[in-house]
């Protein structure tokens, strides 16, 4: 089910990129993709009742069955570069907010229609 | 009509995925089922027992001393010691951001506020920072022990900057940031080097893993990890005070 909820995110962000012009609402949709791919490659490391994979003094084995920390890693990352991606963004936003006056992509191009 | 066609495209897209889901089958193994994950045939395996190199029997938390990764937290254990090189390079792509936040809208005189803010505040936001301060290094020197880590750490300590910054609008952060953060970049890649001399794998923890669920534990992990904390705590201060500077004004 949360496989699905994730796809469905991908495809809202998909549908966002193709339809708006406010370059804004452009990055929001870029967010919402990559919450909706983390949060799918998470749910591909899940294990039925699988537990945290951190050892502790109550979870001390390591033969216990874990979740499969290595989407969780790999999430790590793409989180950390999705922080970079959007601040890049957005200062790219504010540089074309300050020379244009807008930041709707028709109003850029020139035609009001 | 064209955000139908949006819309169309984004559907098919959804049911693509959906159709590569469920293609899990006997002749051809697509995505496992949510839950239905067999660990003993990923490489996750070995990360988890940590026995990458030759098995090293079970680990038992609090007991197992001398472990191939000597740290409690699974996913540290991959990220900056299996997949250490990987982390580094994801600091890098973090660093070229910053730099070129810095270069397109850093620079200019801090932006002052619209509101007026309160003394309370600012005097309340002070504190509140400090102790941002002290829970983000908390956070990053026990990243092989709880969840958490280098990155949830700078960035825990960026959030006290943003703090700093809203509630005083004469604040600014101070220079030495950007060569605390080089030198921590430079520090990662040294550790890396020593790491290729000592054991002749770039990256490799050279010393002893101690026992697991110390404090002092795990080799080189905490040292990284408090590493990247800072690292990355600068760097977010910085690029958040790049967003604050004004247009134009120097």
């Amino acid at each position: 089910m949360i496989q699905y909820f994730s796809i469905m995110l991908i495809a809202i962000g998909i549908y966002g990129l193709l339809s708006q012009k406010n370059l804004v609402k452009l990055i929001v949709s870029l967010n919402i993709m990559e919450l909706g791919v983390n949060i799918f490659i998470i749910s591909i490391g899940y294990v039925a009742d699988g537990k945290v994979p951190i050892l502790s003094p109550i979870v001390n084995k390591s033969s216990m069955n874990f979740v499969d920390p290595l989407p969780q890693a790999l999430v790590l990352t793409a989180i950390v570069i999705g922080v970079g991606v959007t601040a890049l963004a957005l200062s790219l936003v504010l540089k074309v907010k300050e020379s244009y006056g807008t930041i709707e992509l028709d109003e850029i191009r020139g035609d009001n229609a | 009509m064209k955000k139908a066609i949006a819309a169309l495209i984004a559907f098919l897209f959804f049911l693509m995925f959906v159709n590569i889901l469920n293609s899990d089958s006997e002749e051809f193994k697509g995505i496992p089922k949510f839950g239905e994950v067999n660990l003993t045939e990923r490489v996750s395996n070995k990360y988890i027992s940590k026995s990458v190199s030759g098995d090293s029997g079970e680990i038992v938390y609090g007991k197992t001393e001398n472990a191939e990764s000597g740290s409690a937290n699974m996913v540290t254990s991959i990220v900056v010691n299996y997949r250490s090189f990987d982390t580094l390079g994801e600091v890098t792509v973090l660093f070229l951001a910053a730099t070129g936040v810095a270069i397109l809208i850093g620079g200019g005189q801090r932006k002052s506020l619209a509101i007026s803010v309160n003394p309370i505040v600012k005097i309340s936001a002070r504190i509140i920072a400090t102790l941002l301060l002290a829970f983000g290094a908390y956070v990053f020197i026990h990243g092989h022990l709880t969840p958490g880590g280098g990155f949830p750490g700078g960035t825990i300590i960026a959030a006290g900057t943003l703090l700093m910054l809203v509630a005083d609008d004469k604040k600014r952060t101070s220079k030495l940031l950007k060569i605390l953060e080089g030198t921590m970049g430079f520090l990662y890649v040294v550790i890396g080097i020593a790491g290729l001399l000592v054991t002749g794998s770039f990256l490799k923890n050279f010393l002893p893993t101690g026992t697991m669920g110390n404090l002092f534990s795990a080799g080189l992990i905490p040292i990284i990890y408090s590493v990247i904390g800072l690292k990355v705590g600068a760097e977010l201060s910085a690029l958040l005070d790049d967003f604050f500077a004004e247009e134009g004004r120097k």
